[in-house]
């Protein structure tokens, strides 16, 4: 982007109303917070919640602490490494079971009973199975993604329009090259979807899988076991504000992620860019 | 005696390009779908010839069993009786050498252009540079230059249908076979869309078999109507049309020849309306209705 494109976007409609929405949401959680203070009543829920003025100072004191951004550290290198091996065996997967009638009916009804298990309920058997704590966690949260990207793939790649396959075959194809130039392509947009939706699955468990097993490896004192770890710590030293804090940062960060398969996704498929 | 291929270079503005023109021959073909009771005969006993060089374009009531009927000669399907034979040896699979350009747009999304049109060379080990001038030729004809590297969704309507005329024919197929590849577009466009096809006809006389439901489209475009009948399909009727080409479209229409024909071709086609009218078919009731309005238009004077 240009200069002067970066300045409109800055200055643009949607940023204005962007920074809106963030300002009034931030305005209207103050003075619920604060409700006792000017209505003289406590406010139900929203006046138990540390206001936002308190979480920025929370935050700004955690910033230069190191164990906050190992939290930040560990979560995100479990949800990459459970991501990423998701996509590894599940595209692979996805695409075979598309392509194979045979191992489709081999694979898929053990598939669809392991798919509605909620990713939670293997904790315990993760934690059994897998030698360390770091390794169940890991697990627990590749099968979030898994299982999505798995049946996102096969749907994208069932649903391909027979005539692709025609015409690729009346013009001399073989099966190999229709894989790799019909296939392959046509299924791409479902991958996409099926890492966004999965990425944020990843980020749902890995904070779960945290408070279940007490923040794994990194663990030790303080809040060196994972932004799930460091909410539950914060949550039993009683300081609530840093609570609000790593949910904010789980959010920041799903946010990043989302942000990067968006990019990813828009590399990989250029012809859906041009509508 | 075994069909004798025609190779003949045409001159094509400096560039030649050989062409090879196939003939196809349907004996007594039948097809039926579903089994048993639920059996249904869409074409039966259904024999007729795909001329040498010629134009040939097949009319029918729509839902008569002509997309069924391009199925079996691509190879998609296979007859339940009878033959298809392409210079004489039997059509088992799909091939190269009978191509279809599909009702609507079948081009890869994901791929330009170009890479849609260079998909049969590259296919088979092809990307050399004699198909890659082949590419550009082809782009050039059918108008696309400009477009060489935009992808399916940035064209219009009429320019996807154009770019899958190019794709078929990079491949040199014996036979082109088109099921209403026009169909969708608005007249203006169909009419400019007329205009390309039948000048590449023109230039190369390939063998090319066009089914339509359109009859201005039929009558303008062939060299022999086929006229069907309705479900299960035969031929009904075989007219000549012996219109020397190039068309002007312009005067084309109220050429006298023309209507003639086209008179004949509707009053088929009312006729076999009527049957499935009668045969309490709803599909039918709008023709059956224009052809009598038209009927009382013309004989007033």
């Amino acid at each position: 982007m240009s200069a002067k494109r970066w300045k409109a976007a800055l200055y643009g409609r949607g940023t204005r109303r962007a920074v809106i929405s963030i300002i009034v949401f931030l305005v209207l959680w103050e003075l619920g917070s604060r409700s006792e203070a000017w209505l003289g009543t406590r406010l139900p829920w929203i006046g138990n919640v540390p206001p936002p003025s308190s979480v920025m100072v929370a935050w700004g004191a955690l910033l230069g602490d190191a164990g906050y951004w190992t939290s930040w550290y560990l979560s995100t290198m479990r949800v990459m490494s459970g991501f990423i091996a998701a996509m590894v065996i599940g595209i692979p997967l996805g695409l075979l079971m598309a392509v194979s009638r045979a191992f489709y009916g081999i694979t898929f009804p053990t598939f669809e009973i392991l798919r509605p298990i909620p990713p939670l309920a293997w904790v315990p058997a993760a934690i059994i199975f897998w030698p360390t704590q770091e390794l169940s966690i890991a697990f627990v949260t590749f099968l979030g993604a898994f299982f999505t990207i798995v049946i996102n793939v096969l749907g994208g790649a069932k649903s391909i329009d027979i005539r692709f396959f025609q015409s690729a075959q009346a013009m001399g194809s073989s099966k190999w090259d229709i894989f790799r130039r019909v296939v392959l392509p046509a299924t791409v947009p479902s991958i996409v979807v099926g890492s966004s939706v999965g990425m944020g699955i990843t980020w749902n468990v890995v904070v779960a899988a945290e408070m279940i097993s007490g923040g794994g490896g990194g663990g030790g004192g303080g809040s060196g076991g994972g932004l799930g770890f460091f909410i539950w710590n914060s949550y039993v030293g009683g300081s609530y504000d840093q609570i609000v804090v790593g949910m904010i940062s789980i959010g920041i960060a799903g946010y990043a992620c989302s942000e990067l398969l968006r990019g990813m996704g828009g590399f990989f498929t250029p012809w859906l860019r041009t509508r | 005696m075994a069909a004798v291929l025609e190779e003949r270079p045409v001159e094509t503005t400096g560039k030649k390009m050989a062409i090879t023109a196939g003939e196809i021959k349907l004996e007594h073909v039948c097809k039926t779908y579903g089994k048993g009771p639920f059996a249904k005969d869409v074409i039966k006993d259904c024999s007729f010839l795909i001329e040498r060089s010629k134009l040939t374009v097949m009319i029918g009531p729509s839902g008569c069993g002509k997309s069924s009927l391009i199925r079996l000669i691509a190879g998609f399907e296979a007859p339940t009786g009878g033959k298809i034979l392409l210079n004489g040896k039997p059509v088992t699979h799909p091939g190269r050498d009978r191509l279809v350009v599909f009702q609507e747009s079948a081009l890869f999304p994901w791929m330009t252009t170009y890479d849609n049109i260079m998909y049969g060379p590259r296919a088979r080990g092809e990307d050399n540079q004699k198909a890659r001038d082949m590419a550009n030729f082809l782009l050039d004809k059918v108008g696309l230059t400009a477009f060489r590297d935009k992808y399916p969704t940035q064209l219009s309507g009429g320019m996807q249908r154009r770019a899958e005329l190019a794709r078929a024919m990079i491949n040199n197929p014996e036979v082109m076979v088109l099921d209403e590849p026009f169909r969708g577009l608005d007249a203006m466009s169909k009419e400019l869309m007329w205009e390309y096809y039948a000048k590449l006809f023109e230039e190369s006389h390939r063998t090319n078999f066009f089914v339509t439901t359109d009859i201005d489209e039929a009558v303008y475009l062939a060299d022999r109507l086929l006229i069907m009948t309705n479900t299960p399909m035969q031929v009904r009727a075989v007219i000549d049309v012996d219109i020397p080409r190039p068309r002007s479209l312009s005067s084309f229409f109220t050429s006298d020849r023309a209507n003639d024909v086209k008179m004949q071709a509707l009053s088929l086609l009312h006729e076999e309306a009527m049957k499935s009218f009668s045969g309490g078919s709803k599909a039918a009731a709008d023709f059956v209705e224009a052809y009598s309005k038209r009927k009382n238009a013309t004989t007033t004077p």
